[in-house]
């Protein structure tokens, strides 16, 4: 293992891998309890347009996802709102629509770009090899970023996910933190996608999360927990990809589904000898 | 001081009345019963109360102040709150989110003195046994009591619950109305429940405030809920019988009107 950490890659794609890890586990414990995994999901690809539009506009490929997640976020946020409170029926067809109107632009973009976009692979399925510092010092800052939101907000989040009439009866403006969560969310679905690629966010956002949920109905424990395996997965998925041949993103998300069906079969064992 | 009072109270809403010149006054302790037929504006009564619907007419005092100016000395039970049951989490958190879980910032201090508060209220309802499990998994009448709890945990005044034997069966009704009336006494806290059936709520309750037809009568259970009273109220012959168990039984009320302005707004 140490071998590894010789190369400066190596340790930028650690570093990377260990903040996306750790926010996406935070971030992604919410998006499960709150059951937004499809505005999770949606958010992941609007980063086509996002690319498309920063390669026409002449940005940096992150700036593009920053913005492209940071403009559905309030989309959906706007369409999900209803009468002050968060309208569930809604949500789905909003969040549908949100992503054709993302692949629409997303064509337009490339269409009027008339150039060669990075290489498909690794925007869908991450690359771990082009890491650059200030990458990472990026990542560094959205991460600590969104992970102050949650030191703030994150009880009365709770409170607004768990019971929104009752939080909003004790003043919790759960509004406000509805389109703030999907915001950070949104932040931390840009981050992650850089690491992972923007089919795989799943790997990271939901699995160790779903995981977590398995073992434990505890907050801080699953917080943790969930954190953990996030970190594990990424680990070990980087250490793996660099030893053999094959993608990051494919070591992660095995490696992440594996562990939450053992999260699963682990409590299926517990109920029956219990 | 009383620790509700209404003076002419009116409320509209989308150019409706939904009700007027309600004027009452619930004494601290009480445990006082809301009833009415559905739409009728027993929901409207205590999220006026709280502050969450305009008052249009009239005036309206909690505990000496506006509504919505107390409201951290008020423990709130909104209607029909089952659980989702999907969501893992555990009682116990449920119960201390009522605590302080409207508050910003990482609960770093203080919180074994929230711990033991949390356990006292679990304990005043009886859910020690179950309050460590995931809310989800529980039965109705317990999760009943958790949400009591987190109504309590914050030593309210008042206590506002809406339509909290919904979905119980009589049993759990029963148990219910006794352990609200056994916390009513001992905190000296003032309960207001709406509910649909006065039945399990007759032995515990001083005083009943009934709302229909835009109009709202309380006092004692024996005067309200009489032939006389509610066929008044009503407009239409309305009769109360005594079942040989002592049970109350209204026959001909009627069905409440389509309200087509005023919406569910729970």
């Amino acid at each position: 293992m140490q071998q590894l950490l010789v190369y400066p890659f190596m340790v930028s794609a650690l570093e990377a891998g260990t903040i996306v890890a750790v926010v996406a586990a935070v971030a992604g414990w919410f998006m499960v309890l709150r059951r937004q995994s499809f505005a999770g999901h949606t958010l992941s690809v609007m980063s086509f347009p996002g690319a498309s539009g920063a390669a026409l506009a002449g940005w940096p490929l992150p700036v593009g996802y920053f913005v492209a997640c940071a403009v559905a976020a309030v989309a959906i946020a706007g369409g999900s709102l209803r009468r002050g409170a968060r309208d569930r029926r809604q949500e789905s067809a909003v969040i549908g629509t949100v992503q054709v109107a993302g692949f629409a632009l997303g064509f337009v973009f490339l269409s009027r770009y008339n150039g060669v976009l990075e290489s498909l692979e690794s925007l869908l399925f991450g690359s771990f090899l082009g890491i650059t510092r200030s990458q990472v010092e990026t990542l560094l800052g959205v991460g600590l970023g969104t992970l102050a939101f949650f030191a703030v907000a994150g009880r009365p989040l709770l409170y607004a996910s768990v019971d929104e009439p009752l939080a909003r009866a004790h003043g919790v403006p759960v509004r406000l933190l509805h389109v703030a969560f999907l915001l950070v969310l949104g932040l931390a679905v840009a981050a992650t996608a850089q690491i992972t690629g923007v089919l795989l966010v799943f790997a990271l956002l939901v699995a160790p999360a779903a995981a977590a949920r398995q073992v434990t109905a505890r907050i801080g424990l699953g917080l943790a927990l969930t954190a953990a395996i996030g970190l594990v997965v990424t680990w070990v998925g980087l250490g793996l990809a660099y030893f053999t041949d094959r993608s990051s993103g494919f070591y992660v998300t095995t490696l992440a589904f594996g562990i939450y069906l053992a999260a699963c079969a682990g409590r299926w064992l517990a109920r029956r000898f219990a | 001081m009383a620790a509700i009072e209404l003076r002419d109270a009116a409320v509209r809403r989308g150019g409706e009345t939904v009700w007027s010149d309600a004027t009452l006054e619930i004494e601290p302790g009480e445990l006082v019963a809301v009833l009415g037929p559905n739409g009728a504006g027993k929901s409207t009564l205590l999220r006026l109360l709280l502050g969450l619907e305009p008052l249009s007419a009239g005036s309206v005092r909690v505990l000496g102040g506006e509504p919505g100016a107390r409201n951290e000395r008020i423990g709130y039970l909104p209607q029909r709150h089952g659980v989702d049951t999907a969501i893992r989490i555990r009682g116990v958190d449920i119960v201390r989110l009522g605590l302080d879980g409207n508050r910003f910032g990482l609960p770093l201090s203080g919180r074994a003195a929230a711990r033991e508060r949390v356990s006292e209220a679990i304990a005043r309802v009886g859910a020690d046994a179950y309050a460590r499990r995931p809310i989800g998994e529980l039965s109705g009448g317990e999760q009943q009591r958790l949400l009591i709890a987190q109504a309590l945990v914050g030593a309210p005044e008042l206590l506002f619950l809406d339509e909290p034997l919904d979905g119980l069966d009589l049993p759990n009704q029963t148990a219910v109305s006794a352990l609200l009336s056994r916390i009513s006494r001992s905190d000296n806290v003032t309960v207001l429940l709406v509910a649909h059936d006065v039945n399990p709520l007759l032995p515990y309750v001083e005083r009943v405030v009934y709302i229909a037809r835009g109009k709202v009568v309380a006092g004692a259970p024996e005067q309200v809920i009489t032939s006389k009273t509610l066929s008044d109220l009503y407009g239409v012959p309305v009769e109360v019988l005594r079942a040989s168990d002592g049970r109350l039984v209204v026959v001909g009320e009627p069905e409440a009107p389509a309200h087509h302005g005023a919406h569910h707004a729970h």
